[in-house]
């Protein structure tokens, strides 16, 4: 009798406990825990790198010394790239969500390598604390850019080594977590779970695998080189010893480029999760979708010069890489019209992990957009190392994947912690956002565009009033911010009960109980419909109301 | 009757117990899986070493004279007899899968133990290589170094980073090696569970096949 009811309630994951106290989550092999570890994790590393860049615009209310001076400000804007981007945006969405629901959503127990998916947790970790500890060591914070462009990394008398190290080892976890990946999609998908009824977030969380998988280890070979470089002096990127630093830079933009569609491709698989669910009709042409993704992971790894139009290189080179660069544009823009397309004739219901996505949709235009004019050769070298670079990366990868990440975390926030957020309040953080982030960035367009460059501690007084108003943008977004996250955290602890599914989503995350069980699926289910289908829904919703 | 059924759900719970530790749905066998897991590796060593291959190649272009002297003063000899025990492991490593495929597990513990045993000559061999380079002052950043013309330096960058790197996964291969005969002897690795042995195997090819691509690129240039 006792064994019937143990059968019956399956405990939820976050009940579940192999191990005792803080192992049950250190030591835990389950994705979904793995990716509250991430989650915890990123958004620690989030508000010291939100608090960095506060700091740095708070620095640039005056054309001369406000609160840092200016070797503090080289490591600023240093630490900020390399938190921002080695530990929130990369790693982002694929190691928190594609954690939690890739298995999920393919309708399996787990990821392929479970243990290897903690070591990828703990790599992540070790590489973060690497990063940080420059800050505090001997010599001071790294100042070289997160870029690390030699021979002035190899030069500088500031901490290179540790944060380069950091970054080997970040590179790592993201292989590993790549190669994880894959090898589920391959082999633990559901029966009936074919390639063209994945959900296409999986189809995008597979497409950035395999961009990890091969674009990661040119870059880690090269940082090695690097600290080879500073301990050893061997000579290979220093032009004292007829060392090239342009094959550096070559080597660099190899990776992290292709890196760009790492962050960003996940991205836009959650976008195509939300636009159905509130749209409440099928994706508007899926394989396209589907295709575009991988196309973008093919053409993104050959488009890394455009970072060098002004680096010394043929033209003939740069020609063939501005070509390049428009091609990968026309698959993005093949999403973004899918996605309108599919709200296009919708029964749409405005909640807010849509709403952040609309946002999305407008950022990341105005972000691609100017994208092109920076991948025109004409243009690029009027504008390059000005604001203008600065903020065209920031409405991609800000506008673009961390809103995303902020939809995903409201969109799968009931299912991962079975908890309701304050509806209201989320999308009041809105408008916050959106105002706060538009006087932050646009005004870099302007500044960049009038000749502003981009990285320098003073500037000349003709621009102080426009570096006002993005300051005083970076304090609406942050507003904005902290109320998104104070809801949150609220709802984490004083949220109502969530449902199964209280967006009406029809993929398979949405099928089991909130917060999901510890094995997901007391049964493995039969998968025998596209992901999107709607029908069913529909119907027995016009038969409630 | 009533301690009957107590000690029947203790069972039964046992048997639970039991059944959720080999079918725990986190940790499952799949030889399958594990086979693309390491394939996929073995595809990020490749291109670890593509970066090194990639400046190889755009040096070699820029200092074409420079990288055929510096590579006659490298030992052929050497070279060569690293060469052949390399392929020679490679060939061992095969026989010892192969070996216990067919059940024959002495025989595969033999043919493991000889792949080891090449991989430490290599690493002797590769050691006598590097020090005799090191007493005519050829290593990084040493001042009978530095006098030499920049391609040469830069031929020595490359030689010493790739066969280092190189050295290092022969160290790292050696070492898994290790854990396998372990295992082999503790019965870990059996006829019908061999897919550890066969990955390692095929992480032991992938060192071996970066050396055949080392050693022309730096011992036979002319």
């Amino acid at each position: 009798m006792g064994s019937a009811t143990l059968i019956e309630k399956a405990e939820n994951y976050l009940e579940y406990k192999a191990h005792k106290g803080i192992f049950a989550w250190l030591l835990s092999t389950d994705h979904k825990r793995i990716g509250l570890l991430y989650l915890i994790a990123m958004i620690s590393f989030l508000w010291v790198g939100i608090t960095l860049g506060f700091i740095m615009k708070l620095e640039m209310l005056t054309p001369d010394k406000t609160i840092v001076d200016a070797q503090t400000y080289n490591a600023l804007f240093t630490l900020h790239g390399v938190i921002m981007i080695f530990l929130f945006i990369i790693p982002g969405i694929p190691a928190i969500f594609g954690n939690f629901f890739l298995p999920i959503q393919i309708g399996a127990r787990d990821v392929a390598f479970p243990r290897l998916n903690l070591f990828s947790w703990y790599l992540y970790i070790t590489g973060g604390l690497f990063a940080i500890a420059s800050l505090f060591l001997q010599g001071g914070p790294i100042d070289t850019g997160w870029t690390f462009y030699v021979p002035y990394s190899i030069r500088t008398t500031t901490n290179v080594i540790l944060p380069l190290l950091g970054a080997f080892i970040l590179g790592f976890s993201s292989i590993l977590t790549g190669l994880n990946f894959i090898t589920t999609v391959h082999r633990l998908r559901a029966p009936g779970m074919t390639f063209f009824r994945l959900p296409l977030f999986v189809w995008a969380l597979y497409a950035t695998a395999w961009i990890q998988v091969v674009a990661t280890p040119v870059v880690g070979i090269t940082i090695l080189l690097v600290v080879i470089e500073r301990v050893l002096h061997i000579g290979i990127f220093d032009p004292a010893l007829g060392g090239d630093p342009l094959l550096f830079q070559h080597l660099f933009w190899i990776y992290s480029h292709p890196a760009v569609y790492i962050m960003i491709l996940p991205a836009m698989g959650v976008v195509s999760e939300i636009i159905p669910t509130f749209a409440r009709r099928t994706i508007f042409g899926y394989k396209v979708i589907a295709f575009s993704s991988l196309a973008i992971a093919l053409i993104g790894y050959f488009v890394w010069a455009h970072h060098m139009f002004t680096s010394g290189m043929s033209d003939t080179a740069r020609m063939v890489f501005s070509l390049l660069t428009f091609l990968v544009a026309v698959p993005s823009g093949v999403k973004v019209f899918n996605w309108v397309a599919t709200l296009y004739k919708g029964s749409i219901e405005l909640r807010a992990p849509l709403i952040y996505v609309m946002m999305f949709i407008f950022l990341f235009s105005i972000g691609g957009l100017t994208g092109l004019v920076l991948g025109s050769l004409a243009t690029d070298i009027h504008v390059t190392d000005t604001y203008f670079v600065v903020a065209h990366f920031h409405y991609v990868m800000f506008g673009g994947t961390a809103i995303i990440l902020f939809a995903a975390l409201h969109y799968w926030f009931p299912k991962m912690f079975g908890k309701m957020y304050n509806e209201k309040l989320a999308i009041a953080a809105t408008p916050f956002i959106f105002v706060g982030f538009n006087l932050l960035y646009f005004t870099m367009f302007i500044l960049g565009y009038l000749g502003m460059p981009r990285r320098y501690w003073s500037y000349l007084p003709e621009y102080q009033t426009l570096h006002i108003i993005s300051t005083v943008g970076s304090w609406v977004l942050i507003l904005g911010l902290i109320i998104m996250f104070a809801n949150l955290i609220y709802a984490l602890f004083k949220g109502k009960p969530a449902e199964a599914n209280p967006w009406g989503g029809v993929t398979l995350e949405w099928t089991i109980p909130s917060p999901p069980p510890h094995e997901n699926f007391d049964k493995i289910p039969n998968v025998t419909n596209g992901p999107y289908d709607f029908s069913h829904i529909n119907e027995t919703k016009d038969g409630k109301s | 009757m009533e301690s009957l059924d107590a000690t029947n759900i203790t069972i039964e719970q046992e048997v639970k117990k039991e059944a959720k530790h080999i079918s725990d749905p986190h940790q499952h066998k799949d030889a399958i899986g594990a086979k693309i897991g390491m394939w996929l590796f073995l595809f990020t060593e490749l291109l670890l070493f593509g970066g090194l291959f990639l400046l190889y190649m755009a040096y070699r272009l820029q200092y074409t004279k420079d990288f055929i002297i510096a590579g006659q003063e490298l030992n052929l000899i050497l070279g060569t007899v690293n060469t052949i025990i390399l392929l020679t492991s490679s060939l061992t490593m095969a026989l010892s899968i192969a070996a216990i495929q067919r059940g024959k597990k002495s025989l595969s513990i033999f043919y493991l133990i000889s792949t080891i045993g090449f991989a430490l000559a290599f690493l002797v061999i590769k050691y006598f290589e590097w020090t005799a380079k090191f007493h005519h002052g050829i290593y990084p950043n040493a001042p009978e170094l530095l006098s030499k013309p920049n391609g040469e330096i830069i031929f020595y960058a490359m030689y010493y980073s790739m066969t280092g790197l190189h050295a290092l996964h022969v160290v790292i291969g050696a070492i898994i090696l290790l854990f396998m005969l372990v295992f082999l002897i503790r019965n870990k690795i059996t006829k019908g569970d061999y897919i550890k042995l066969e990955n390692s195997g095929l992480y032991w090819h992938l060192v071996d096949l970066i050396w055949i691509f080392l050693f022309p690129l730096f011992y036979l240039i002319h």
